[in-house]
């Protein structure tokens, strides 16, 4: 299994605080990876590291080495060009003030594409993709700020596959979605997993079970154990604090 | 307890009195400002005053003893190149300034900051305008050659010096509401530093920002100490910014002590003043329909 992310001993640390604990796993290519763990475990953390937002928090300090593709994304100079290569979905959704269109052809454009043709073919595929072209195609040009929760959402997917990332992260995305966007959503991951990785948050444990390849758990900072979802959702993980929490035992 | 509550209910509505009360009292001010400088010009402007002459013509001889003409053109060229002169410096310094201390600065250079924007702020009129008179008349005399420093250059920059201040304070709130959010989810899509000021910050933060630079032109067109002193105080119509001019407000300073009372010449000075109500009235609507246009966009 070809490695897309190699993680070892993560530790980052907000002041006094360690949010990671020294953390080592891969994330293979073309997986659904679930990550699991109760509230404040460390989890948007771990995506901050990497694609290297975590550098706008003051005070935090990161150690350890993360690679994509064998490169350490430390040593990338232009991290413009490693933030393009990475999807982000944050919980809530953030529909930039601009146009629906704008909103999705924001990355495309400030890496430089200027064809409209181009542009206009992008921006329907990333809305197709994200299952919500059929209600916005009309009206492109109002603002994304007006969608609903759910929509905005499905936006910022959009949004997040119109650099056309090898990775794309997702942050516990179905918060402010109902549920049968999330089922649709989750069709759409499905059908992106032959062209991209996943790493999927979140809260929602049947989510990573239905969805996910393997599921790592996190706790408090530390990884409590990753493996393939036969094994963490079985009735012998290899920890029994996972089986606990899987089963909704504790947390 | 009933008793605790009849008190409350009592507080309850006298604030909400009070309240009321300022609220009112605000638009009473407003409306009573406008009433007496009204009421003051008002004989001569319905009666001998010919509006069209005083609106078209460059001669403003309020003191002549054969023929007085009463003509605000040249005043109102010069308010009007010296604001636009001190708005085409102010703004573009002002904002960039405002940028660099919201998004570029660290937290003890932006205090620092702070600190010199609101001193400046808080320098008076009457300085600047010492300023305009001694420092930089001498310098514009050494560096154009000129006969004279006291101009609508002299003006312009003074006047964006005063309006500064404020487009940086009233600018950098403007974009410390911008929520963080948005500059996560852009940076996160890979744009530079650059490419979110101007494709996120400055349209998420453009009725604030409008409002700064507003905020500014009614500094400028409403100051009246610095520019009479920075100006020259010649009535001309300028062509180009080594002129001296002077301003509506300037006249009216310096001219409402001289005019006898309720003479015609003390009526056309209240006059100006509705002018220039009038003035900062279109300004203020203009800005507010461009706001409201963007809102509903
Ligand atoms: N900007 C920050 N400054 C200081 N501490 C932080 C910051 N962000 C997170 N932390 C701390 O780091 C720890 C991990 O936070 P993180 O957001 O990664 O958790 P999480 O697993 O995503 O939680 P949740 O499920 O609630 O989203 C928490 O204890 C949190 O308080
Ligand atoms: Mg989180």
């Amino acid at each position: 299994m070809a490695k897309k992310i190699e993680i070892s001993n993560l530790r980052v640390r907000y002041g006094q605080k360690e949010a990671l604990k020294g953390v080592s796993f891969d994330v293979h290519k073309n997986e659904i990876l679930g990550v699991v763990g109760p509230a404040q475990s460390g989890k948007t953390t771990l995506l901050k590291v990497i694609n290297r937002t975590i550098e706008f928090i003051p005070g935090a300090r990161v150690e350890g080495t993360v690679t994509i593709d064998g490169d350490n994304i430390q040593s990338i100079k232009n991290v413009n060009e490693l933030r393009r290569k990475i999807g982000m979905v944050f919980p809530l959704p953030v529909g930039l003030p601009l146009s629906i269109y704008d909103n999705v052809a924001f990355a495309p454009r400030a890496a430089g594409l200027r064809d409209k043709s181009k542009l206009d073919e992008l921006v329907e595929r990333c809305l197709i993709q994200s299952a919500l072209w059929d209600e916005v195609k009309d009206r492109l040009d109002s603002l994304g700020t007006k969608l609903s929760g759910g929509q905005q959402q499905r936006l910022t997917i959009a949004r997040a596959l119109s650099h056309q990332p090898e990775i794309l992260c997702l942050d516990e995305f179905s918060i402010a979605v109902d549920p049968v966007t999330t089922m649709r959503i989750e069709d759409v991951l499905k059908e992106l997993r032959s062209e991209v990785t996943i790493i999927l948050v979140t809260n929602l444990v049947q989510q990573a079970r239905r969805l996910c390849n393997r599921t790592a758990f996190i706790l408090n900072g530390d990884l409590i154990e990753i493996d393939s979802n036969e094994v963490m959702f079985s009735d012998n993980p290899a920890q029994k604090m996972t089986y606990d929490y899987v089963h909704g035992n504790f947390g | 307890m009933i008793n605790r509550s009849r008190l409350e209910s009592v507080t309850e509505r006298i604030i909400e009195g009070i309240i009321r009360f300022c609220g009112f009292s605000a638009i009473l001010f407003v409306f009573g400002i406008f009433f007496f400088v009204f009421r003051e010009g008002s004989g001569f402007l319905f009666s001998g005053l010919d509006i069209g002459q005083f609106l078209t013509s460059p001669e403003w001889f309020p003191t002549s003893v054969s023929n007085k003409r009463y003509g605000v053109l040249a005043l109102l060229a010069g308010t009007a190149s010296v604001t636009a002169l001190s708005m085409a410096i102010a703004v573009p310094f002002g904002l960039g300034a405002a940028i660099f201390v919201s998004e570029f600065c660290g937290p003890k250079l932006k205090e620092t900051f702070k600190i010199v924007i609101e001193l400046l702020a808080a320098i008076p009129s009457v300085v600047w305008g010492f300023i305009g008179l001694t420092v930089m008349n001498g310098v514009i005399i050494d560096l154009f050659d000129a006969p004279i420093g006291l101009t609508v250059l002299n003006g312009g920059i003074i006047l964006a010096l005063m309006s500064v201040p404020i487009i940086v304070s009233i600018g950098e709130d403007a974009l410390k509401a911008v929520p963080d959010s948005y500059r996560e989810a852009a940076e996160a899509l890979g744009a530079t530093r650059w490419q979110v000021i101007y494709r996120v910050l400055l349209p998420a933060g453009k009725n604030g920002l409008l409002a700064a630079v507003l905020l500014g032109i009614g500094r400028a067109v409403g100051e009246t100490m610095a520019v009479l002193m920075a100006t020259g105080h010649s009535v001309q119509f300028p062509s180009n910014i080594l002129d001296s001019v002077r301003t509506l407000t300037a006249t009216i300073a310096a001219e409402l002590g001289e005019a006898p009372v309720g003479s015609d010449h003390y009526q056309v000075l209240f006059i100006i003043g509705i002018l220039l109500f009038t003035i900062t009235f279109i300004v203020n609507l203009a800005s507010d329909l461009v706001v409201k246009g963007i809102r509903n966009k």
